[in-house]
């Protein structure tokens, strides 16, 4: 039985209980104090004392790609017919005003931001775990609740699973030098319990459970957001024919996975040894057959 | 909401996966924002405009729910003729006294019947007077006089009617001059004004949510009032989804006033007696605070068992229950008043107790000197906090500091039993998990043991003035004898009330009488222990999931907690049915009336005892109301009772007046008594604002009370040195002063520095980029901070004029694991008419490029300078006159001020400076 996580940003106020409740579960340390200017978020990224992290991503309406409703200068707004009834469709609330340039700036009174993303982000406990892979040690293991757990007494350090990571989830430690992840929370699943994040959350944004539940859930959850025309809504890790394959903790997102700092279609290291192998050799049989007829013109 | 209030939050998210509409209304676009349906931006301190444009439109289009405005509301209710309204009066209304900057209120009264005789007040067996005499009404010093019924209008035609008036009223409140005021697009504001009154009606209900954001203005209690007149336009008071919600901004904030904490309160909403209204004996102070028709009747009741619980079997009848121990209020010690009396030597000591003044205090520098100047001071907290280093604030050095400080560690939430009072009034029982450390102990462990020790010493004395600490009930069992706890099982029950003879607790607060055989420490909690003796605040047993209205077994969780009154979960529920008891509708029906000859079984039901009326009203129908939640009505009062109009308590209302609280049963529109500013809400711009006020040619509330003096004065108004409109708030990762989040790591990173929010133009202005160094100004102070430069503030177009904003969380303060400026020292201590509260949402400031130059304040302050008038006078005299009427720009003495501190000025003038370069 595989467990993991759904996470649907369409539910998420960006209130960090996940964050704090993870870091406290798991007794992890704060990791410095400074104000990063990127939104409301100043943790960054995860990383290894980081296991969950809320993405804060401002879209600007005028960095949107959207129709424009309006060409409305600013010193005029449309003025609504006698009884107050405004004739224009919804979409006509957001007056774009093109200047000269072609750059893009709105009538004065109307914020302009077109969405305000938020994203807990967590290990994606892959079906095909790069990291898993990578480790030479077989401290990087699939627990009995399908989840990819480094056991801290195998790990040694030696750092092989952080680039063989498509997310940049697994980090080493700097103090201990050994590699750190979410575990999806081992000791609470093994005491019956749900994650600490999960739990945490106020707005089940973040749930928990068996993945093929989950997975039929977030389905429907996308289906029920069409059929509201909400229409930009899309499961990432879920049906998706990547080489990581399905993740145990998956997405519904709102915006292109590069916007949330995802990649479009993850890729795993190891996959490209192979050709890169190939290329290697390639290269040297090309260089040896270069240098081998400059030795011999120099011989000449 | 999504920011202060996340777990709440949750239900509104539920909601809207289940339909409803989240519109929210902010000068920030926030995480509310981002997950609502609809946002619109505004100018800070205008709410009273934009939703006076709301109830414009739902007036003008004939919008309101009829039925319930005709007989649920005073809309009929015919005003004294001489009443006029401030569009006559340019802003103000009849009565203004401009010498004394007060309202007389006689022409804001109703029309009223002629009473054939006096009906007074006239208690059973209250106080010394009544004893005296073993029958019979003693006529002396009785007054409560019994007004008759309001002359009505119900074609609502009449010009005098208050549905005319306020027809009239919020005439001039149009959607352009939303726009012009608020800042708020027109077309923007109508999409909202149509959701609401479509969201409205028999079959729906719309909310309202708000939070310091709408309340802590010179014209707060009018902004909450506004909202008020337009539920109940759309009849969206006591029904289900319906309701005007104070999220309150601390755990059990909601508690600290029901209990309560304020200077001018008693337990449940009692008044504290005054000196200044000559209440000397019980009977004086209730003639004064009673009232002849309501529920409020019955309040004699209340204060005798409220006096029965503190003083026991020292309060008799033949001593006024001990009346004469309770302290007479004398003056005004509202809040900021303290820190003037502080400064001025007139109060030696303090505890502060859970409440961090060095940060979350309105110009919190002064309030920090104001504590310099104590005799003796004890903070109690979880950290040794700004607030317990006042002593060497700034520099000061401690020897010239004479105030002797006892800092005394506190038990955190999960370290000691207790209850929590939430936004919905209820309660929900906590228990302790861990002990904790070293000497922390509870607020009761304080208390009780303070109490203890004091009630020790004086237990010898022989002077009447001792008395009342050697008569107080004082005994509590100890629960825990490691940490000498006092066990609150103790405590709750008398809270919750107990007949004296046998100490068994009382159903709730109907079973309270005014002869001294009950004994309530607070009337509203009555019923949160059961009569078995549980504690039903620590009810845990929700309804099933999926079970919802109409379902039968939908109980809206009242096995869940306790919500007072009688664990009541929707005020004034009547409302919910029509005059003649049906559901307005069926998908929104909550309580209704049952007659017997319906069901076989009416009477009964386990909500019967505690909750039942403990008026003498005959019921005239039999039968009973029923429903979902506990019915907030006499449960044996059927709809078609009539009033009577020289009846007393709950008689003189009919079997439709829901609103059993008000003296005339229904919701009030207008209001002709209770407020100091004005029947109706009015808008009037913040203290300091950028502009005039489009709407009236009275710029401020013309009863505000601002307070000028030395450390504390007003900006000159329009200054253009101070060109911006600034707005506090908090963030979901800290919380308020940062005493509970300033000092736990993992909170602290995730929003580590002081910052403000600016727009892209406003950064562009100032020359500005994301994350550089700025500093605030104003005549308070300087505030240095990083800028969050985001697209998320726009500047908004005010009378023609380009208004910027700024967002500026509070947190920090210079103690804790991160530190920053603390932002509170920008603000103004002024106080609104009503109930004192600062205007900390609404200021101006300047802001410029780079880091704060000057030092800290001076520890010495010298006396003025060329910027701010000296008017002499004694420093920190009360200075109550000094009000802003009518502001001329060319008036710069409009800011009086005793004196000015050197650092004040100087940092005035360097802001000049800086603007200039």
């Amino acid at each position: 039985m595989a467990n993991g996580f759904f996470t649907d940003t369409t539910l998420c106020i960006g209130c960090k209980a996940c964050e704090v409740a993870c870091k406290q579960w798991n007794q992890l340390p704060a990791d410095g104090y400074a104000l990063t200017g990127m939104s409301y978020d100043n943790t960054g990224s995860l990383g290894a004392t980081t296991w969950r992290h809320v993405a804060f991503i401002e879209v600007p309406e005028s960095k949107k790609r959207l129709p424009m409703a309006s060409t409305a200068p600013v010193t005029q707004p449309p003025v609504p017919s006698a009884n107050g009834d405004n004739n224009t469709g919804p979409g006509a609330l957001k007056f774009l005003n093109i200047d000269g340039d072609g750059g893009a700036s709105l009538q004065i009174g109307f914020p302009d931001i077109g969405q305000w993303l938020m994203m807990s982000d967590v290990c994606k406990h892959c079906t095909n775990a790069g990291c898993l892979q990578a480790c030479p040690t077989g401290a990087i293991i699939r627990n009995e609740f399908g989840a990819v757990y480094v056991q801290p007494d195998i790990c040694n350090g030696c750092g092989y699973c952080v680039p063989s990571c498509p997310f940049g989830v697994v980090a080493l430690q700097h103090d201990d030098g050994r590699a750190y992840k979410c575990t999806l929370c081992y000791d609470r699943q093994k005491d019956g319990l749900e994650p600490a994040c999960a739990k945490a959350c106020p707005t089940d944004s973040i749930i928990f459970g068996n993945l093929d539940d989950l997975k039929m859930r977030a389905r429907q959850r996308v289906a029920d957001l069409h059929s509201r025309g909400e229409t930009d809504a899309y499961l990432y890790g879920v049906d998706e024919n990547t080489e990581v394959g399905d993740l145990n903790a998956f997405f519904l997102l709102k915006a292109e996975p590069e916007a949330y700092g995802l990649p479009q279609a993850p890729t795993l290291p190891q996959n490209r040894v192979g050709r890169g192998y190939l290329a290697g050799l390639a290269m040297a049989a090309v260089l040896s057959v270069f240098s081998a007829i400059s030795l011999r013109r120099s011989q000449h | 909401m999504a920011e202060c209030h996340p777990v709440a939050y949750r239900f509104v998210m539920e909601a809207k996966e289940r339909g409803a509409k989240i519109i929210h209304v902010d000068p920030r676009f926030t995480r509310t924002s981002a997950t609502a349906n609809i946002y619109a931006p505004t100018r800070t301190g205008t709410d009273i405009v934009f939703l006076g444009g709301i109830i414009n439109y739902i007036l003008q289009n004939e919008l309101y729910f009829k039925e319930y405005v005709l007989s649920y509301t005073n809309a009929s209710f015919l005003v004294n003729e001489d009443f006029k309204g401030p569009d006559q009066l340019g802003g103000l209304f009849s009565g203004y006294d401009a010498k004394d900057q007060k309202y007389d209120r006689n022409t804001w009264q109703y029309d009223v019947q002629e009473l054939q005789q006096n009906t007074r007040f006239a208690q059973g067996s209250i106080g010394r007077n009544r004893s005296d005499e073993a029958e019979g009404h003693s006529q002396q010093e009785q007054s409560g006089t019994r007004v008759g019924p309001p002359l009505r209008d119900e074609s609502l035609q009449d010009p005098q009617s208050v549905f005319q008036i306020l027809k009239k009223h919020f005439s001039r409140y149009t959607p352009e001059m939303v726009e012009d005021v608020c800042g708020t697009p027109k077309e923007l504001f109508m999409e909202i004004a149509r959701t609401v009154a479509e969201n409205s009606g028999r079959d729906k209900t719309t909310a309202f949510c708000y939070a310091v954001g709408f309340t802590q203005h010179s014209t707060g209690v009018q902004m909450i009032r506004t909202a008020a007149i337009l539920q109940l336009l759309l009849g969206n008071i006591g029904r289900p989804g319906g309701g005007i919600l104070a999220l309150r901004g601390h755990a059990t904030i909601q508690g600290s006033t029901d209990v309560p904490t304020l200077y001018n309160l008693l337990p449940g909403y009692l008044q504290i007696p005054s000196e200044n209204t000559d209440d000397y004996d019980l009977v004086k102070y209730i003639e004064h605070n009673w009232t002849a028709t309501g529920w409020w009747h019955n309040m004699p009741k209340y204060i005798v068992s409220l006096l029965k619980a503190w003083y026991g079997p020292h309060a008799r009848p033949e001593n006024d229950y001990c009346f004469h121990y309770l302290p007479k209020i004398n003056g005004d010690f509202s809040y900021n008043q303290m820190f003037y009396k502080m400064m001025e030597g007139r109060i030696k000591g303090m505890f502060i107790m859970g409440e961090n003044i060095g940060v979350g205090g309105i110009n919190a520098r002064f309030q920090m000197e104001a504590l310099q100047k104590l005799d003796w001071c004890v903070v109690r907290d979880l950290y040794e906090v700004e607030a317990g280093e006042f002593w060497k604030y700034e520099g000061r050095d401690p020897k010239t500091i004479g105030t002797e400080t006892f800092l005394m560690p506190a038990a955190i939430v999960a370290e000691k039993d207790g209850s929590f009072t939430n936004t919905q009034r209820m309660l929900q029982w906590h228990d302790k998990a861990v002990d904790p450390p070293g000497d922390a102990r509870s607020e009761t462990w304080f208390m009780y043991h303070l109490g203890r020790r004091l009630q020790e010493l004086y237990r010898d004395s022989t002077l009447d003035r001792d008395k009342p600490i050697q008569h107080l009930q004082w005994e509590l069992p100890i629960k825990e004898e490691h940490l000498q706890e006092p066990d609150l099982a103790a405590v709750t029950l008398e809270i919750s009330g107990y007949r004296v003879a046998d100490r068994k607790p009382v159903a709730g607060f109907a079973e309270l009488k005014e002869d001294g055989s009950t004994a309530c420490g607070c009337w509203i909690y009555s019923g949160m222990i059961a009569p078995d003796g549980s504690n039903r605040a620590a009810n845990r047993q929700a309804d099933p999931i999926g079970v919802g209205y109409g379902d039968p077994e939908f109980t809206n969780h009242s096995q869940w907690g306790y919500a007072w009154p009688a664990n009541r979960r929707i005020l004034y529920n009547r409302a919910s049915a029509d005059p003649e008891g049906k559901p307005w509708s069926e998908r929104k029906k909550l309580v209704w009336w049952q007659p017997e000859d319906q069901d076989g079984h009416p009477s009964g039901g386990e909500q019967a005892a505690g909750e039942q009326a403990g008026d003498n009203t005959t019921p005239d129908h039999n039968g009973k109301w029923v429903g979902n939640d506990v019915p907030d009505f006499p449960l044996n009062k059927s709809p078609f009772t009539p009033d009577d109009p020289q009846g007393m308590g709950m008689a003189a209302h009919s079997g439709s007046a829901p609103f059993i609280m008000m003296a005339d049963g229904v919701g009030q529109l207008y209001v002709p008594n209770g407020l100091a500013d004005g029947p109706l809400p009015s808008h009037y711009e913040p203290l300091e604002s950028p502009t005039h006020n489009p709407v009236y040619r009275q710029q401020n509330n013309p009863v505000e009370i601002t307070n000028n003096r030395k450390g504390n004065s007003l900006n000159p108004p329009f200054d253009p040195a101070f060109p911006y409109v600034v707005t506090t708030y908090r963030l979901t990762e800290h919380h308020t002063s940062g005493a509970m989040s300033r000092w736990v790591p993992w909170l602290s990173e995730l929003q580590p520095e002081q910052f403000a929010e600016i727009s892209p133009e406003l950064a562009a202005e100032v020359g500005l980029e994301n994350g550089d160094w700025a500093t605030m100004t104003n005549v308070r102070g300087e505030v240095e901070l990083r800028v969050l430069v985001t697209t998320r503030m726009t500047p908004l177009l005010i009378a023609g004029q380009k208004v910027h904003q700024i967002g500026l969380p509070y947190h920090f303060g210079f103690k804790g694991i991160v530190t920053g400026d603390t932002p509170n020292n920008l603000i103004a201590m002024t106080e609104e008419p009503n109930v004192r509260i600062h205007e900390a949402k609404s200021f101006t400031a300047g802001l410029r490029k780079g880091r704060r130059t000057i030092a800290p304040p001076p520890t010495d302050p010298t006396s003025s300078d060329n910027m701010v008038q000296n008017r002499g006078g004694e420093a920190g005299q009360l200075n109550h006159e000094v009000k802003l009427g009518v502001v001329d720009v060319t008036k710069h003495e409009n800011t009086p001020v005793d004196g000015g501190m050197t650092y004040t000025a100087r940092e005035a003038s360097g802001q000049g400076q800086a603007r200039s370069d």
